[in-house]
């Protein structure tokens, strides 16, 4: 990987080098014009994609930061006479101010997701639009900045923006490709997949969207900063239009949002074809054609040119070296393909160590005292009480809405409770929010597989082993581990949507247990697999004991539930009705009425 | 402090823009709410029927409710094929959002290419006639669309509320897959209320030609205001998009006389963050 990195390095060194040379060389000053709406394009798209194209968050107020970053260089340079370079980074802040102000109120609403977000950042736009046209930002004539001094870096009076627009594009897309590799890029991909997963598997989603929302915003603010200087005249009417909102969407899009170049593909694809409309009638026509053109490839491409190109690119070549050698390694391994098969030792043995029981053997590892949690007038808890040793296996029983997955939720930190704590080892986790607790040692399954779907087996599982609190290097050699334990060594380059329900199940299994938990709590692993996958799903969880942790789970079926567990609870309308050995707590009475009615209870 | 007078005249005249604003909410929620479809077009629809309008009265003659006559039927078709594209290439909630916004800047060049970016006035000889009633004027044309509004929500209402075709269609937004089980062929009512939705585009239209002025841009003007409009009168409510209609229009005109017009736009658009983020259940 570090490889690869060098080189692309190097790539937009020397890029953002040679270019820098042009003007030296006498470039004319129209290409030069030309070429700086081109990077002020790359800049502003690609800053666009490190929140909307990693994280999905579709936003269309990205007008709204270059607007405040254009008229904080305007107003500084020309009402305040600070000198131009300086406001640059003025603007910058500015704006990453801003998008850390609405971003620290709207990214608390969990409904503020997909277009209400979209819709969301549109109407901020015009809210500050309105601001600034009716104060003395603006007060509506506009801004000249035709009086304020640009220093010259080179000859040519054009060439000092050209070379500003440069760096900004190369520094953006470095950046772009830095977070895309680095663990707030992997945590930004999986809550575009699945917010809530994200979080429970220990992505602290609220400051990864923060960030990329601010880093983004700074990018745009500077951008906009330069841009004053390059039109001269700032108006609220310009800056503030749909233009900037809709050329960087379709310019990300086209080129391929998540994907760190696609979006300046996008940008030199859309610049130049708008350059053959330039000037009069053809400019009306030049935005309906770019408009029909986000259209089309939002129908026919939806992931982009550089994702489907380089996709026909690694099918190419390894039909290439199939044909040399005969023998495929699977790729998604990168530098690391050396992975040997001693790995599923080194990895289950480090987990023995970290789960094995720490100090007092006698305090419970996890502790939940006097749950209550109510959804409207429904109680779902009851004052439910419930311990768990390490290296136990506690079954969790009772009928459907009985309140066990509400339970596992309420741990697990996605539902807070109204009354009650949950302690680990002596850790209050009932005010944490979900991702402390993946990282101090709880885990999940859900009941229904929820894979992050543009992830491969080996990433997902990678995922949680990093944000559980491994180390980011040896992450997918444990990862690959993990998947070999439950027997889907082959399966590691596969998309979730490639597997069945048994390994989607398994898959969620490892990906709980890369997290190296010290509790696990698992939903309904058994439901839906034939009575030969469950013989070896249980010889799986025995031997995920063995190693020390400790394990909650939820299971209707009954053969699993008798042989595994060394105590039961059973829940019924959100009360603890019966714990014990789990013979007897099935033979309780209560329990039997319960589950088979009145009659049998006798 | 403005006189009660002038109060009183702009909560009138805002409860009569309104009636506008709850028209064009009307077609948008329904698509929304039912078919689980952000059309952005809708706007540059109600536009283009505006600008029809205007065509067939300024060149032809031609009144404006002859002028509606043909326009809600073709409007109807229009509705009808996008839907067919959305089917075609399953279009999500989201995608839905970015391809309308293409359609709309498309339908603005269309529209700027034939009419140019200039402003137009359709003048009427009833364009100017008001009725009065004690001290307040309320203008005739803006008081028909309000009874337009009204009569298309209470008749939308009654649609969904008590048709069979009405009831599948509030089952299948609720559960798409359980409803094709029940026999609710989804597919079919989708397309009429894409019709729908678009005829009502066209219906708000002919008033916007015949009410306001005209500029290709201004489509973009109308666009926040009516979203916080669906927003808070609820997806597929009709009557709910009428009163906040009402609502938000109402406060805009007072805004107007109470600060100034240029403000106007912050109270919509607060209106509608403030509710997003403090009452994001209801959307």
């Amino acid at each position: 990987m570090s490889e690869r990195r060098g080189a692309v390095a190097a790539g937009l060194l020397s890029v953002g080098v040679g270019m820098s040379l042009l003007p030296m060389i006498g470039l004319p000053a129209f290409y030069e014009s030309f070429l700086y709406l081109v990077f002020h394009w790359i800049a502003l798209a690609t800053s666009w994609s490190i929140l909307s194209g990693y994280a999905g968050y579709f936003s269309f107020g990205h007008g709204a930061f270059f607007g405040a970053g254009m008229y904080t260089t305007a107003t500084l340079t020309a009402s305040y006479g600070m000198p131009f370079l300086l406001t640059l980074p003025l603007a910058g802040l500015v704006s990453a101010a801003l998008a850390t102000g609405i971003g620290a109120v709207v990214f608390r609403v969990k409904r503020l997701r997909g277009e209400l977000f979209g819709l969301l950042t549109l109407a901020i736009t015009f809210v500050l639009a309105t601001i600034v046209l009716n104060t003395r930002i603006d007060g509506g004539p506009g801004v000249y900045l035709l009086g304020v001094h640009v220093p010259r870096l080179v000859a040519s009076p054009t060439g000092t923006v050209y070379l500003l627009g440069l760096t900004l594009a190369v520094l953006t897309v470095g950046t772009s490709y830095v977070v895309g590799r680095s663990r707030l890029g992997l945590g930004l991909l999986a809550i575009h997949d699945d917010e809530d997963v994200a979080e429970v598997k220990g992505v602290p989603t609220f400051r990864y969207k923060l960030s990329a929302f601010a880093l983004s915003a700074g990018i745009a603010g500077m951008a906009g900063g330069i841009q004053a200087i390059y039109v001269g005249y700032v108006t609220v009417g310009e800056t503030f239009s749909i233009t900037v909102p809709l050329y960087v969407v379709l310019m990300s899009i086209l080129g391929g949002a998540r994907h760190w170049l696609g979006p300046t593909v996008g940008a030199i694809i859309i610049t130049t074809s708008l350059y053959a409309f330039t000037g009069g009638e053809s400019a009306v026509l030049g935005r309906a054609v770019v408009a029909l053109a986000m259209i089309l490839v939002i129908l026919l491409l939806p992931d982009g040119v550089v994702p489907s190109v380089a996709r026909q690119w690694r099918a190419w070549r390894s039909r290439r070296s199939v044909a040399v050698d005969k023998r495929v390694t699977p790729s998604v391994l990168g530098s690391t393909g050396s992975f040997a098969p001693d790995g599923r030792a080194r990895a289950a043995g480090s987990v023995t160590v970290s789960t094995a029981p720490r100090g007092d053997a006698q305090a419970a590892l996890l502790d939940c005292r006097e749950l209550w949690k109510a959804f409207g007038g429904i109680q779902a808890l009851r004052a439910v009480s419930l311990r768990l040793d390490p290296g136990e296996i506690v079954g969790l029983v009772g009928p459907n809405g009985s309140g066990k997955t509400t339970l596992i939720n309420v741990i697990s930190g996605h539902y807070r409770p109204d009354r009650g704590r949950v302690d680990l080892r002596g850790g209050d986790l009932s005010s944490r929010p979900a991702h402390e607790i993946a990282r101090l040692g709880v885990s999940r399954t859900y009941q229904i597989p929820r894979p992050f779907a543009h992830l491969t087996a080996l990433d997902n599982v990678a995922l949680a082993a990093i944000f559980g609190g491994g180390d980011a290097r040896t992450a997918r050699i444990e990862a690959a581990g993990w998947l070999e334990f439950t027997g889907l060594a082959a399966r590691l380059a596969a998309l979730p949507a490639e597997l069945n329900l048994h390994e989607r199940k398994f898959l969620e299994l490892a990906r709980a247990l890369a997290a190296r938990p010290r509790v696990i709590l698992l939903d309904e692993v058994l439901s839906g697999l034939n009575p030969a996958e469950i013989t070896s799903a249980i010889r799986l969880i025995q031997k995920i004991r063995a190693d020390g942790t400790a394990i909650l789970f939820v299971e209707h079926v009954m053969r699993a539930v008798l042989e595994l567990s060394d105590r039961i609870v059973v829940l019924n309308e959100g009360t603890v009705i019966a714990s014990g050995a789990p013979h007897e707590a099935m033979r309780d009475p209560h329990v039997v009425r319960v589950y088979l009615g009145k009659g049998h209870a006798a | 402090m403005p006189s009660l007078t002038l109060l009183g005249q702009s909560v009138v005249s805002g409860l009569l823009a309104g009636g506008l604003y709850g028209l064009l909410a009307l077609g948008l929620s329904l698509s929304w709410g039912l078919l689980r479809l952000v059309n952005l077009g809708h706007f540059a629809l109600a536009f283009l029927g505006a600008y029809l309008t205007y065509q067939l009265g300024t060149a032809f003659r031609l009144a404006p409710w002859f002028s509606a006559l043909l326009i809600v039927p073709v409007f109807f078709g229009l509705g009808v094929g996008l839907h067919v594209v959305f089917v075609r290439f399953r279009v999500t909630e989201f995608t839905s959002l970015l391809v309308t916004f293409g359609i709309t800047v498309i339908l603005e060049s269309v529209i700027q290419w034939f009419w140019t970016a200039d402003f137009r006035r359709y003048e009427t000889p009833y364009g100017t006639s008001s009725t009065r009633i004690g001290p307040l004027f309320v203008p005739t044309l803006d008081f028909l669309a309000w009874l337009t509004a009204a009569a298309l929500a209470l008749a939308t209402w009654a649609w969904l509320r008590f048709t069979y075709v009405g009831k599948a269609l509030r089952a299948s937004a609720e559960d798409p897959e359980i409803a094709v089980a029940f026999g609710v062929n989804h597919r079919a009512q989708a397309f009429v209320v894409s019709g729908v939705s678009a005829a009502y585009a066209g219906v708000a239209g002919v008033y916007i030609a015949l009410i306001s002025t005209l500029a290709p841009s201004q489509i973009w003007a109308w666009l926040g205001v009516v979203f916080a409009v669906v927003i808070i009168g609820g997806l597929a409510n009709p009557i709910g998009a009428l009163l906040a209609g009402i609502l938000i229009g109402v406060s805009e005109s007072l805004t107007m006389a109470v600060a100034t017009p240029a403000w106007a736009p912050l109270v919509s658009f607060s209106v509608l963050i403030l509710l997003l983020v403090a009452r994001p259940a209801r959307a």
